[in-house]
């Protein structure tokens, strides 16, 4: 089979950002948990919350190193592979990753230096602001670069100048443009829930191997309550993004929904295969009338279906279809195990109960999947527009030979692999020494399963931070 | 001359860009130098003494890509076709370079070998490709209408080879003379030699490239050779000497931190003779910074931020430099 430079760009920018995006999803989310992982210490001086920062401060390090090479890739991809792409939009995309770059990237790696090794020489508040300003820089960062991201789902606020470049026109329109409220909420959100079902799934390990380990059960504990809480606020945001897109990008509505036909009073189709070639969803199971209700809050209203777009305008909707899907059932697991933690927390049963950490474990990864699921959602749905409506991906890209791309993107997939695949082995042991028990030795190059071995705590807590006072 | 927003950016671009060299220069200079280090004490060392800052110099590498993107579109939508692979071989080497501050220390022992290599080429390698693209961007790029026209080899010359050795040789000998300043002892001692040697390598280059440049398009020739801009240009040789003779004198009288500063006047220095070569071109010589410029609009939005928050990130960059101040001694581990 041949390959256009085209499918080959596109293949490679699919892959180095949904490399990229498993760095962030879960950085963002640990910098903030240290942050407050390091206030409590600093409030109640319990010992246990600084020997718990100072094991995912380590995970955060290699997590975050793999961030920063990941994404410098990515602000060179939009040159190499997408020139015509960087050309017209560069006007107005560029300053707001100008200001990502000012703002937020600076922030980060100006007090991470501080961060990873300065407890010593700065004192315990002044670290605590350094630690306060890479969890803000994080958050900021993704506050420009969801906003790029979403002016390419919904354009507003720029006129088209006699070279064919976007250039701007209203500042406001463009930064808080539609869609951008809604996918920054969600993403934020994604992030949290990430790290929470991480660290949730660290602290079961750990208790599956010692029912009294304290710091196991604080992790535990602070997880399932961000699990609990935040949750159904996805859940809420990802139905009033999905509401905004309906407005917005109706045909990618439609294939989320499978969809080929418009209709009035139209079924959820829980599940199915939308064919492309055919026009038809098939196999379906439906339940009548729902999906009018969810979209449009009315079981008669109409939902749109992709034969009311032009056949050239129709993204891919077996992949969008899937994705869609993979992504809020696993919501809906996060949730189920939230209210599960509730229940047994009320109980007094929620570091014993062997089956639901072995769930916990198994939830671990889920939101990296979620957050993968979501965005393939959101590009694939976006296509063939790179700028929706108004730049097509084909007349996007650069002006490179087929071969340049496919060494590179061979090149990538050789090198994400190992590096990041041994990143992740390194994150996986460092998540499996014992929190509390020798958290600093052995040194790496030890074995560090302490099989069995248990090193009686010194006392064994609940969790409550007010205990000790 | 019109000095305007256009202008203004030029400048400031040139300026992350060269913080981006000499910053991100003597830690990838460190990795070039790694095979030279006598033993993992010394390995460790050289690698702590960069660990708290790397992530804040490479940074200016983003600012360099992403304000191109912002305030010369154009150019950046024909230089990076243009240098697909240099630029591709730049990001893998850097992937390496990144991910060692962690991996190192996380390795077991007797894999350590493995990521001390993966340093070492990953810096040498983005290295030479930052040599390499920017003897690429010196000896012209073929554009037509707005996008690059040539083919997805045209960046490997003779010419361009050389720039990127030389850069590299540049960048050792920034390494160089930081350790001198950063250590003591024995590994001061060792690296000073290092200094010494790397500094006259990239002595004899700088000639080499300034004789050759001229040749490459009549406009540099005409800047360096020809009255009356002569008057000008002639400081910059000059300076290169003068700064040539202080940084050996430093280096044989024993000084901690001259030598380094020396190196950085010179990068400095070499660096206005290229803005001079080039002046008023972004991409030699079809493209000048007024055409690439994007709308007023958006170098104003974007300069506003840049006044407030550059002084800002100087600022606390400068306060994590204090902080980690003075010379990193043996076994002071920070992982
Ligand atoms: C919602 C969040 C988010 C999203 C969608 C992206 N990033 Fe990212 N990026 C971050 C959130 C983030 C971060 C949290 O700020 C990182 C991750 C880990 C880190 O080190 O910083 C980061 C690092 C990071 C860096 C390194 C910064 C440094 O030197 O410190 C660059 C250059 C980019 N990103 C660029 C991009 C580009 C061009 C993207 C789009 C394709 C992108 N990121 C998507
Ligand atoms: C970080 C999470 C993201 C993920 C996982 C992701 C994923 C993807 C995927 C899978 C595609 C391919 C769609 C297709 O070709 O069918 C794509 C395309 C694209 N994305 Fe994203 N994306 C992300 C964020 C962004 C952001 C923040 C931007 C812009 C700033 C962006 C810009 C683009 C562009 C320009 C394309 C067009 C190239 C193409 O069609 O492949 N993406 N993305
Ligand atoms: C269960 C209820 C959920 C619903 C109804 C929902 C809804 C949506 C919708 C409609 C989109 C597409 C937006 C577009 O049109 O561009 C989306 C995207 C996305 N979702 Fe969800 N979602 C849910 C749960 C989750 C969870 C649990 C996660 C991760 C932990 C997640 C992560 C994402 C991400 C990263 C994106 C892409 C970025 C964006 O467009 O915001 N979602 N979601």
């Amino acid at each position: 089979m041949e390959f256009s430079a085209v499918d080959l760009a596109r293949f490679q920018f699919a892959f180095t950002v949904s490399f990229h995006i498993i760095f962030p999803s879960f950085t963002i989310g640990l910098a903030s948990y240290l942050m407050v992982l390091e206030g409590l210490w600093l409030a109640t001086r319990r010992e246990i919350y600084l020997t718990l920062f100072k094991f995912w401060l380590k995970i955060f390090a290699v997590a975050f190193g793999m961030g920063v090479v990941s994404g410098i890739v990515m602000t060179y991809q939009f040159g190499t592979n997408w020139s015509v792409f960087s050309d017209k939009t560069g006007p107005v995309l560029g300053p707001l990753m100008g200001y990502e770059v000012l703002s937020a990237f600076f922030l980060e790696a100006g007090f991470l230096g501080i961060m990873l090794f300065g407890l010593n020489r700065v004192g315990p508040r002044l670290h605590f602001l350094a630690t306060a300003m890479v969890a803000f820089g994080t958050a900021l960062s993704g506050f420009w670069i969801l906003s790029v991201n979403s002016w390419m789902h919904t354009p507003t606020g720029y006129a088209i100048n006699e070279a064919g470049q976007f250039v701007p026109e209203n500042w406001f329109e463009i930064v808080f443009n539609p869609s951008f409220p809604y996918r920054f909420v969600h993403m934020m959100l994604a992030a949290y829930l990430t790290t929470a079902f991480v660290v949730g799934a660290v602290g079961a390990w750990h208790l599956l191997k010692d029912r009294a380990n304290e710091g196991a059960k604080v992790m535990l504990s602070m997880a399932m309550w961000m699990a609990v809480l935040v949750t159904p606020v996805q859940i809420v945001a990802g139905d009033m993004h999905g509401l905004n897109t309906l407005e917005h990008q109706p045909a990618k509505i439609a294939a989320m929904e499978g969809h080929f036909d418009g209709e009035t009073g139209a079924p959820l189709i829980l599940f199915g295969f939308p064919d492309m070639a055919a026009a038809e969803t098939r196999y379906k199971i439906e339940v009548p009338k729902l999906g009018s209700l969810i979209l449009t809050h009315s079981l008669d209203g109409r939902v749109p279906g992709l034969k009311d777009f032009p056949r050239e305008d129709w993204p891919n909707a077996t992949i969008v279809f899937f994705s869609f899907r993979i992504m809020v059932g696993i919501g809906f697991l996060m949730l189920a195990i939230g209210l599960w933690s509730l229940y047994l927390r009320r109980r007094g049963r929620l570091a014993d109960t062997p089956v639901f950490h072995r769930a916990v474990v198994a939830m671990g990864p889920t939101g990296f999947i979620a957050v993968l699921a979501g965005w393939i959602t959101t590009e694939v749905g976006r296509q063939p527009y790179t700028v929706y409506g108004l730049l097509r991906t084909s007349d996007s890209i650069s002006p490179v030979d087929a071969p340049a791309v496919a060494t590179s993107l061979l090149v990538f997939i050789v090198v994400y692999f190992i590096v990041f695949g041994i990143g992740t082995g390194y994150l996986l042991r460092s998540m499996a020494k014992t929190p509390g028990g020798d958290a600093e030795g052995p040194e790496a190059g030890e074995p560090t399963r302490a099989a069995g071995v248990t090193p009686a705590p010194a006392y064994v807590a609940d969790v409550n931070p007010n205990r000790r006072r | 001359m019109i000095f305007d927003l256009a202008l203004i950016w030029a400048l400031l671009i040139a300026t992350a860009v060269f913080l981006y060299v000499v910053l991100d220069g003597f830690d990838l200079g460190l990795g070039i130098l790694f095979p030279l280090a006598r033993s993992k004490t010394e390995r460790d060392v050289m690698m702590n003494s960069v660990a708290p800052v790397w992530d804040g110099n490479e940074t200016w590498l983003v600012l360099g890509g992403g304000g191109l993107y912002a305030v010369f579109p154009l150019a950046y939508a024909v230089l990076m076709p243009a240098l697909y692979a240099p630029i591709m071989a730049m990001l893998i080497g850097l992937v390496f370079r990144g991910v060692v501050f962690e991996f190192r220390f996380k390795a077991r022992p007797e894999r350590q070998w493995i990521w001390d290599i993966a340093f070492f080429l990953g810096s040498l390698t983005a290295a030479l490709a930052q040599g390499i693209a920017l003897g690429a961007i010196i000896q012209g790029i073929e554009v037509e209408g707005r996008a690059y026209a040539g083919g997805w080899l045209d960046w490997l010359t003779p010419f361009s080879v050389f720039t990127g050795i030389a850069v590299a040789t540049g960048y050792a000998l920034l390494g160089a003379t930081w350790l001198v300043w950063k250590c003591e002892g024995p590994m001061q001692e060792h690296f000073r030699g290092k200094a010494m040697v790397t500094g006259s390598l990239l002595l004899v280059m700088i000639g080499i490239v300034s004789l050759w440049t001229p040749s490459l398009h009549p406009q540099f020739a005409a800047r360096w050779f020809e009255f009356p801009q002569i008057v000008y240009t002639a400081p910059v040789p000059l300076m290169v000497l003068a700064l040539a003779a202080l940084l050996f004198a430093s280096l044989r009288s024993g000084r901690d931190a001259v030598p380094f500063l020396a190196s950085l006047g010179l990068f400095l220095v070499t660096f206005i003779g290229l803005g001079v070569s080039l002046f008023p071109y972004v991409v030699p010589t079809s493209i000048t910074l007024w055409d690439a410029a994007a709308p007023d609009s958006s170098l104003k939005f974007l300069l506003v931020g840049a006044a407030v928050l550059i002084p800002m990130i100087l600022a606390y960059t400068a306060y994590a430099y204090w902080v980690f101040r003075g010379k990193v001694r043996p076994g002071e581990g920070y992982h």
